[in-house]
């Protein structure tokens, strides 16, 4: 098709009427296609065949501890703010098996893990949660520390992104520089716009992989007045943005304040249950668990999902070193906010909110971070480390 | 261990219902395997062939709450290599351990027509109280797959894999949405030990706490968010007063909430 040149910055208009061919030339090219759907009261990702399988009709009202799935009589596709899961469910999946191993005489031979994860394309994901994957980036393909299970899922991914056109009330992606615009690791973004009748998407490229896509589905330039239109639901959406969290010297801030009496105060409410760390996006901690079976014929080594807030965790030779709530919590936030930076040279929170609204007992970040800075000192000279903040 | 002579299993009850020892015998794809991996010694629940102790590896079903059990626990721990106690009645006492709340002699004098030979202690108590537990596996019932990891474990000496950290754990790793934040149910995940793979949740439901306390409990902060949801202290007091009720945190979280409904 003729038409504008789709170079990575370009941004041309999709009808609403044509995200389902669009759809279609995904799953045609390959891709297994994962998208947000209603699922048992919550919009989770999942695959998606149909347009008919996004949530159109449905926002959210998140608050601490409190999420509420609301019907709307809107068309809009994507008026919902993020659900529990995150791309980190396909590409660091809660399980993984990484390897198995068969009895052999007196010895045993090991069988490789050389099953093939899906080619995923996601669509509907959000600015954050492309700084999640960015950070993810960083922890599991650096040179050192490279993960096969990783890179394997991550490979060949397709994303399109969607810019968000409402805030959540739990987010702060704003004070974090992830959002609400999708920056960076997109192959395209959309923006979607009602006006009147009309309904459509302002898709900006951000690969050539992108917009090889978009050359299979009809599309138009975008006129000046349609690309101001996308820019203006974003600065809505920027502007609505009620939590923030300043990231000024948080480094020094937290490395200069682990015995503070603050800590004691989130220690009493917070549960050590984990499901911050369950649901946010750039939390990557695993343990390594050895199965056998009864005979003891197979065994295998499986990867899952740990936590900070778990006791096994921090377990060394003879007891855990963080046997309190308050060593956890303190370990979580001080990672995320301040040892990231050394270690990954980003900060590992990228301002999603999902600890916020999934806390049972809605301990909130931003505000342990405010209380933080209200009550402790900071006492060596701030350094720099890294581009902060923005993966 | 010895690889040329099978192990020898027993499997005891105490103060239960059976459903653990059920859990053994619903095993059924594995129980084959079971039988092969090891000499079914004792298990009256399941046959009637007894071979004498002593037994590698001993599964305590029950709570102690009689004299005699309080005799009969310290022999099967003699006959016993390993020990190790399963179930909720087993590893806090049971649910009939509300007894412990209350004064057991009023029971037995309002209930049996001949309280006279009735011999009863006035606690359940779980087998740890008595004698020394090599490994406690939690659950009311205990889930088969748990059993089955234990007994894999025991058989090639290495650790169960059975963390006990929070329900919530497991329920987000397997896709659950939270109903307490997404419905407001009242919800024991956060303090009771993982193993179910967040059965309860999975339908909607809120937990019961069949597992019993998790590794570090908080049930206060849970219990001020239970009041947030509109739960009343008479209802707290009540989900902490299940099969895990003598459990030391939930113990303590009833007792105080108890304490806290009479002053209102
Ligand atoms: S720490 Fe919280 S707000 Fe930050 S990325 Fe993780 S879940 Fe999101
Ligand atoms: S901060 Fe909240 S979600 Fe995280 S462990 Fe504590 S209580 Fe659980
Ligand atoms: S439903 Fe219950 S067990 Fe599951 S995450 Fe929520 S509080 Fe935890
Ligand atoms: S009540 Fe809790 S521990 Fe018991 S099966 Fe349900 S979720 Fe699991």
């Amino acid at each position: 098709m003729p038409g504008p040149a789709l170079e990575p910055g370009t941004q041309v208009v999709m009808e609403s009427s044509d995200l389902q061919k669009f759809i279609d030339v995904l799953w045609r090219k390959g891709y297994h296609v994962v998208g947000p759907t209603v699922r048992n009261g919550v919009v989770v990702y999942d695959e998606l065949k149909s347009v008919t399988d996004l949530p159109a009709g449905w926002t959210d009202e998140q608050e601490g501890a409190t999420y509420r799935l609301k019907k709307t009589d809107g068309k809009a596709f994507f008026a919902y703010g993020i659900g529990p899961d995150s791309l980190k469910k396909f590409l660091h999946p809660p399980v993984v098996r990484l390897w198995r191993a068969r009895r052999e005489g007196a010895g045993f031979q090991t069988v490789e893990e050389t099953e093939e994860p899906p080619k995923y394309a996601f669509l509907g994901v959000r600015a954050c949660d492309l700084h999640a994957v960015a950070a993810h980036d960083r922890v599991f393909t650096s040179e050192e520390y490279a993960d096969p299970s990783y890179a394997r899922r991550r490979r060949d991914i397709f994303v399109v992104a969607v810019n968000c056109a409402k805030a959540g009330n739990t987010c702060f992606c704003v004070s974090m520089r992830t959002g609400p615009k999708a920056t960076v690791g997109f192959d395209l973004a959309l923006t979607e716009i009602l006006e009147g009748e009309r309904h459509y998407f302002v898709v900006e490229v951000g690969s050539e992989t992108g917009a090889a896509v978009l050359r299979e589905i009809p599309f138009k330039e975008a006129t000046a007045a349609e690309k101001s239109a996308a820019e203006r639901v974003i600065a809505a959406t920027a502007g609505q943005m009620r939590k923030a969290l300043d990231t000024t010297n948080i480094r020094e801030l937290l490395y200069d304040n682990p015995e503070h009496p603050f800590w004691d105060e989130v220690a009493e409410r917070c549960l050590t249950c984990g499901n911050c760390t369950m649901v946010c996006p750039t939390c990557f901690c695993t343990a390594v668990e050895d199965v056998t079976d009864l005979a003891g014929e197979t065994a295998e080594r499986r990867r899952h999902w740990d936590s900070c807030f778990t006791e096994d965790f921090s377990y060394l030779h003879g007891g855990s070193v963080r046997a309190s709530a308050k060593a956890r919590y303190r370990q979580w936030m001080t990672h995320k906010l301040a040892a990231w930076l050394d270690q990954f040279g980003t900060l590992g929170c990228v301002g999603c909110g999902r600890c916020i609204t999934w806390c049972p007992v809605g301990i909130d970040i931003t505000e342990q971070a405010r209380a933080l800075r209200d009550k402790g000192r900071i006492e060596r000279p701030s350094v720099t480390v890294g581009e902060h903040a923005s993966p | 261990m010895d690889r040329r002579r099978k192990p020898k299993l027993a499997v005891w009850k105490f103060s239960s219902c059976s459903g653990c020892q059920l859990a053994l015998l619903n095993l059924e794809d594995e129980l084959l395997q079971v039988a092969g991996a090891v000499d079914i010694a004792y298990f009256p629940e399941a046959s009637r062939a007894v071979a004498k102790g002593p037994y590698d590896l001993s599964l305590v079903e029950g709570s102690i709450t009689t004299p005699h059990d309080v005799e009969r626990i310290k022999d099967v721990r003699r006959e016993s290599k390993y020990l190790v106690a399963v179930g909720a009645c087993a590893t806090a006492g049971g649910i009939q351990a509300l007894r412990n709340f209350k004064d057991v002699n009023e029971f037995v004098s309002t209930v049996y027509a001949s309280p006279e030979y009735i011999e009863t202690l006035a606690k359940s108590t779980p087998i740890a109280d008595h004698v020394l537990v090599d490994f406690e596996l939690r659950g009311c019932p205990i889930n088969k797959r748990q059993l089955l990891e234990v007994l894999s474990a025991f058989l090639h000496g290495r650790r169960p894999n059975t963390p006990p950290h929070s329900v919530c754990v497991e329920c987000k790793q397997v896709g659950n949405t939270c109903v307490m934040v997404a419905q407001g149910i009242p919800c024991l995940g956060p303090v009771t030990h993982a193993g179910c793979g967040a059965l309860c949740p999975a339908y909607n439901r809120g937990c019961y706490g069949c597992f019993g306390p998790m590794e570090t409990p908080n049930p206060e902060a849970l219990s001020e968010q239970w009041g947030r949801l509109g739960v009343g202290e008479e209802e707290i007091v009540r989900a902490y007063r299940g099969f895990n009720a003598n459990a030391e945190a939930f113990r303590k979280e009833g007792e105080a909430r108890e304490k806290q409904d009479a002053q209102s």
